[in-house]
């Protein structure tokens, strides 16, 4: 087990390195100048010149990259042009937002998905499968930001339950950082007026990006359990007088939840490429929203940090999501 | 017959409803079963012997299955009518049942133990066996009923997966399952096909053994009739859902009587004439979507005539032995 946790993170950071080779080549292939860019739009041809020696920016690019690669390693994640901060300093600002939100959306959706999934199966074909279906097609075929947009219109501005969009309010001073994390944060210092605050900002965000995904695995879900149903296992165990209650939730869910946890793994990484919609719409201050702006301003430095956090991250977490598997799979656990 | 039957089905009917029409998988049987008789039901595949066994048990989903008549009568109680719950509290603790293929009747994400502890809480809590295990002390039985069907080392096996046994082990730990609710009737579904003939060998002693210390009654399905000839008293042969012939052993194997049996024992290899050609039975079963009039054995039988277009009785021509044909009998 530990040896296979080291290999894994052994191959994580080439794949890093492979992921940030291909986000430097194609954000220096963009016909843009960023030396241009980053001198102002006051200076003049001077200015840029010698800006662009200064960083390095007239050399080839797999130079500039090894350039890159090197100041990485010596812990300079470089400087945002448009936020004129360090990047380090400014991903430790936004992703932490991110993260609660993907992590708050990912916990409903599995929270809900799975019962509802196992739901729909046990009752294949009433009036609750269906049900449970009409969910799930509308699921994967609403755009999140228009789902945004309605919980919006209707929640916040008609109903008035949930804020429009932002982390928190204005007026709120932030508890001093211990790990980033608002809520946690927030809990930890004792702030529980924060903590409700924040909860009640994360909830329409949260539930807008958590859509496509609580459809995935429902779906998937219920596909597993029908077939695990069906197996000879469970008629074992019917014949020997095991309640059907237990049948389901302890002998049956956990060989469906082997595919359903592959779902959650890639839904995870969707949602954390997805949120930049969700970030738009609800106005919160997380990674995508940086990255994206970022890409438009062409300001490349942001957006290797940016893509170190993401990828470094969506690795990690299939790394889990194997570790999981193990856990739950006796036949997994011999192999690795 | 001294005892009163354990086990009897009164013209007994089931149906499968498909897409296709209705197929009539088992068409009116009767038989009884013996307190401490071992019973074998024999016949190809698709003839209704597993259906028999599973009906019993209430195993089948309905839909598709359907009751269409008849009744299963167990310790005076017929199962049909039975409430689900009392159904749940008859299996495993009065009726047991154990199935054709042991690699994939265990479930594999939980140890051995973990499966037996738990049908053995299962049982206590439905069960009057006046019994109230802890979990420690169902996992001391576990490790007893483990050693009873001579799984060896059973500590270590109770924290074994299921994929680390081989099948003859695996079939050890399905039998040890059957065994913990302290049944009075064991079926077995086919309990050798899938495991190799050393290991079906003692299998079968196996179930010998148990049934005369447990004086279990065994209803034994197979489509081996060497199975038949090793652990059975007597044998009921099946052709498309109906019973042809209810013989004991020595009466099958000496007189066989219905061309359908008779035709099967031709197709058992005999060790002492290697080279000779088996003989087949030509055809295949008829399609139970629409059954032939009259006996369904017609169509492939070699002395069929003119009457056989009328449904033959299971008639009694000796002493333990019935049989379903216009050509025998009435001696």
């Amino acid at each position: 087990m530990g040896r296979f946790i080291i290999k894994r993170l052994f191959l994580m950071a080439f794949m890093l390195i492979g992921l940030l080779a291909i986000t430097f080549v194609i954000s220096h292939i963009a016909p843009t100048d960023p030396a241009a860019l980053a001198a102002g739009p006051d200076a003049d041809t001077e200015m840029i010149e010698r800006y662009r020696l200064e960083y390095g920016l007239d050399q080839p690019v797999y130079v500039q990259f090894g350039n890159y690669l090197t100041r990485l390693m010596n812990g300079n994640w470089g400087t945002s042009i448009l936020t004129t901060r360090a990047v380090a300093d400014d991903l430790l600002l936004y992703f932490p937002n991110t993260f609660e939100l993907v992590v708050f959306s990912i916990g409903i959706a599995i929270l809900l998905g799975i019962p509802l999934g196992v739901t729909a199966a046990v009752l294949q074909n009433t009036w609750a499968d269906h049900t449970i279906r009409i969910l799930t097609v509308s699921g994967v075929a609403m755009p999140m930001f228009w789902l945004g947009l309605m919980t919006q219109l209707y929640f916040a501005l008609y109903l008035g339950w949930f804020p429009l969009g932002g982390r928190m309010n204005m007026m709120t001073d932030p508890p001093d950082p211990i790990t980033n994390l608002l809520i946690v944060d927030s809990i930890l210092r004792g702030e529980f007026g924060t903590t409700a605050e924040a909860l009640t900002h994360i909830v329409l965000p949260a539930v807008a990006l958590c859509f496509p995904a609580l459809a995935s695995i429902i779906r998937v879900n219920r596909a597993e359990m029908l077939e695990t149903l069906k197996q000879d296992y469970i008629i074992n165990a019917m014949a020997h007088g095991i309640s059907m209650v237990r049948i389901v939730s302890v002998y049956a869910l956990k060989n469906a939840m082997l595919p359903t946890m592959a779902m959650i793994g890639l839904r995870f990484g969707w949602m954390l490429g997805g949120t930049v919609l969700v970030e738009t719409v609800f106005d919160w201050p997380g990674i995508g929203l940086y990255a994206v702006q970022a890409t438009i301003s062409s300001d490349f430095e942001p957006i290797m940090g940016a893509t170190i956090v993401l990828g470094g991250f969506f690795m990690f977490t299939n790394l889990i999501i194997d570790l999981v598997y193990a856990w739950l799979d006796p036949r997994i656990r011999g192999q690795i | 017959m001294p005892d009163k039957p354990i086990l009897s089905f009164i013209d007994f009917k089931l149906n499968f409803d498909t897409f296709d029409g209705v197929y009539q998988a088992i068409d009116g049987i009767s038989f009884d079963l013996n307190p401490g008789e071992s019973l074998g039901i024999v016949g190809e595949t698709g003839c209704g012997k597993s259906v028999t066994a599973k009906s019993i048990m209430g195993l089948l989903p309905s839909p598709p299955a359907e009751v269409a008549g008849g009744g299963i009568w167990f310790d005076g109680r017929n199962l049909l009518k039975e409430k689900s719950s009392t159904l749940k509290s008859i299996r495993g603790n009065e009726i047991s049942m154990i199935f054709q293929d042991p690699m994939t009747y265990l479930n594999p994400v939980f140890t051995i133990g973990k499966q037996i502890v738990d049908v053995i809480l299962a049982h206590q809590k439905r069960g009057n066996h006046g019994r109230s295990l802890t979990s420690k002390q169902a996992f001391q039985y576990g490790m007893e009923l483990l050693d009873k069907v001579h799984l060896p080392n059973p500590r270590r096996q109770m924290k074994s997966y299921p994929h680390e046994l081989s099948g003859g082990m695996r079939q050890r730990v399905l039998i040890a399952m059957a065994l913990s609710g302290q049944p009075k009737l064991l079926i077995a579904d086919e309990p050798t096909t899938a495991l190799d003939v050393t290991i079906q060998a003692q299998i079968l002693e196996l179930i010998s053994e148990l049934r005369e210390q447990l004086n279990l009654s065994v209803i034994m399905i197979t489509h081996d009739l060497g199975v038949v000839a090793t652990v059975c008293d007597r044998v009921l042969v099946m052709y498309a859902g109906q019973i042809v012939e209810d013989a004991s052993i020595k009466q099958l194997f000496n007189n066989p009587s219905h061309p359908y049996t008779r035709g099967l024992l031709q197709a058992v290899p005999d060790p002492a004439k290697p080279n000779k050609k088996l003989k087949g039975i030509p055809g295949a079963l008829p399609n139970l979507l629409n059954p032939p009039i009259g006996c369904r054995f017609q169509t492939r039988c070699s002395s069929a005539s003119e009457k056989c277009t009328r449904m033959p009785a299971l008639n009694k021509i000796r002493t333990n032995q019935k049989v379903a044909c216009w050509n025998v009998g009435t001696t």
